[in-house]
């Protein structure tokens, strides 16, 4: 059961149930599509940028299972705020720590809230999961293309 | 009957002779429901392609030394036993090719493409792979033809009334599945022959879920092709066999060119070989072949009917326990099934279904199951899929049923 407690922590599940920042933004400036064409997760990221690249606000939708719900989630409340060159650097540190081996020590501070996710390089099937927000808001934030993303 | 066919099914004796069933997943004993997705391999099959590349390696159809012969030897008989398995008339009309996939993509070049033409119509089923999709819409793309679907039921069946509407006289060809890999339908192959040929229209078989589970006569089954993988049934990867008449695979084309398949070659023209060489240019998979009529015989030592009546109980029974699960919605309830269950459990995406059951040791597959038209033809991206093989048990059954209690425990 710990293993299976440690992948879907309380946090995940939580977020899962009763996700946060869900629907679309209606002053959302940037929009981006996402898709993992392997299991057919499937979401929108809508975020409002400023003149001075702040991420005044930041949506989701659509549908995955709970790590990536979940991990939408948790990424729209922490990037609210962000400059868009701290969230980039949010999503390499976060890419990072669920790529990393399974023997190597999280540094659990750098993590934040994120160090939930930690479980999920034990599953590396299930890292697409993890990361299609955050490719999908990256992307959003590189263009104002709305081409659909892929994690494929 | 023989005597062994008549006793008993002797499901821990049949799993001693798969040695990676002995193993341990996560320090749990492996409980392996991902049938459908490839099968695992009989100490008989990994002895027999050990054994030849020990002993009698060597390239085909091309030497006269000892070796060659004794290698081309062992790759025509294991076509022969591989033409009898499925009761072709002659083992020349068993073409060895990478498995389904390729069979599928060699019948719609060599067969289909010059025979077709704008406004022709090549008809599939709604619930078919990939693979018997996707080569018929390219064919389509390069030649003006028409894709059309024959429909499936709420049930998961072919809508028999709807597949003999799309039988048109602009119809080329059938292609449809033995049984579906997601809703494990079998469907009547006999009857849908029947309906295609009144109206003079060949039909191309996948065989990929029909061969594992279902005896193979092509010839009571009627069909003009008939394909199947051998890693789905019980052999290596990487190798797998069209079944073709021979008056339709004489008028073929060629698939590829090469070597093996010529008669003779000059800078003019060439000459290409008798069947079923035509169609098997450069150096086959020779220890594929080989391990591939290993499973075959290991199967008919079985006998394909027991093991039928083994899988269809463990399905009655699998399914009698799935259904008694909370909240648990099954895909695919047609009278005649293979054992394969897709089903939904309340809210939970199927990828957390599929992981958690991981953790509990029990393997089964989640996703699209490369039939995506099928996904959307009941509302779902996803399905979660447990397929059976006659190595699987009712423990197994259970293993399955107590794993999903912990996914509506942590996902509930
Ligand atoms: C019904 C069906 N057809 C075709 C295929 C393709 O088989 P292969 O990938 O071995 O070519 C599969 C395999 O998943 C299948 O289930």
């Amino acid at each position: 059961m710990s293993e299976l407690r440690e992948l879907y922590q309380q946090v995940i599940l939580d977020h899962n149930r009763k996700p946060h920042n869900f629907g679309p933004l209606d002053t959302a400036n940037r929009h981006q599509e996402g898709f993992n064409p392997l299991c057919g997760d499937h979401l929108h990221v809508y975020l409002r940028l400023s003149a001075d690249d702040v991420i005044e606000d930041i949506h989701f939708d659509g549908s995955g299972c709970a790590i990536s719900k979940a991990s939408a989630s948790l990424m729209t409340q922490l990037l609210k705020g962000c400059t868009a060159d701290e969230a980039r650097q949010r999503f390499a540190g976060f890419h990072a720590m669920v790529t990393a081996d399974n023997d190597a020590p999280v540094d659990l501070e750098a993590a934040g809230k994120l160090a939930v996710f930690s479980g999920v390089r034990e599953f590396p099937m299930r890292v697409k999961c993890a990361t299609l927000a955050w490719h999908t808001m990256k992307s959003a934030l590189d263009s104002e293309a709305t081409d659909p993303i892929t994690t494929e | 009957m023989s005597q062994a066919q008549a006793a008993p099914f002797d499901v821990d004796s049949v799993r001693s002779d798969f040695p990676i069933l002995g193993r341990a997943v996560r320090d749990r004993a492996l409980v392996y429901l991902d049938n459908a997705a490839t099968t695992q391999k009989p100490r008989s099959v990994i002895d027999a392609m050990d054994r030849y590349y020990e002993e009698e390696n060597a390239n085909i159809h091309r030497g006269v030394h000892l070796l060659s012969q004794q290698a081309t030897f062992a790759y025509e008989r294991a076509r022969g036993r591989i033409a009898k398995f499925v009761n072709a008339v002659e083992s020349a009309e068993i073409v060895f090719c990478r498995g389904t996939t390729e069979a599928v993509n060699l019948v719609a070049h060599g067969y289909a493409r010059p025979r077709v033409q704008a406004g022709d119509e090549i008809l599939v089923t709604h619930m078919e792979h990939h693979s018997n999709i996707v080569p018929w819409q390219m064919l389509c793309q390069a030649t003006g033809a028409k894709l059309t679907v024959a429909p499936v039921t709420d049930a998961g069946a072919l809508d028999l009334a709807g597949f003999a509407d799309r039988l048109s006289p602009r119809t080329r060809l059938v292609a449809v599945t033995h049984a579906s890999n997601v809703l494990g339908t079998i469907n009547p192959i006999r009857q849908l022959c029947d309906l295609a040929h009144e109206c003079g229209i060949p039909v191309f078989v996948d065989g990929a879920q029909g061969a594992p589970h279902l005896g193979v006569d092509v010839q009571a089954l009627g069909c003009d092709f008939y394909a199947f993988s051998g890693h789905k049934l019980f052999a290596p990867t990487g190798i797998g066999a069209l079944w073709g008449r021979r008056e339709l695979l004489e008028a073929m084309s060629p698939y590829e060119g090469g070597g093996s398949m010529i008669q003779s070659v000059t800078f003019e023209a060439t000459t290409f070989a008798e069947l079923p060489n035509k169609f098997e240019a450069g150096t086959p998979n020779i220890a594929g072949a080989i391990g591939l009529a290993a499973a075959v015989d290991y199967l008919n030592g079985l006998g394909m009917e027991r093991i039928a009546a083994y899988e269809d109980e463990l399905l009655v029974y699998a399914t009698e326990r799935l259904l008694a699960v909370d909240g648990l919605r099954l895909f695919g309830t047609a009278a005649d099934k293979v054992a394969v269950l897709s089903f939904a459990l309340d809210a939970a995406h199927p990828h957390d279904i599929g992981t958690i059951l991981d953790i509990e040791g029990v393997a089964i597959r989640t996703g699209h199951h490369c039939a995506q038209p099928l996904m959307q033809r009941f509302g779902v991206p996803a399905m979660a899929r447990a397929s059976f093989a006659f190595y699987n048990t009712r423990r197994e059954v259970d293993a399955l049923v107590s794993a999903l209690g912990k996914v509506r425990e942590i996902l509930g």
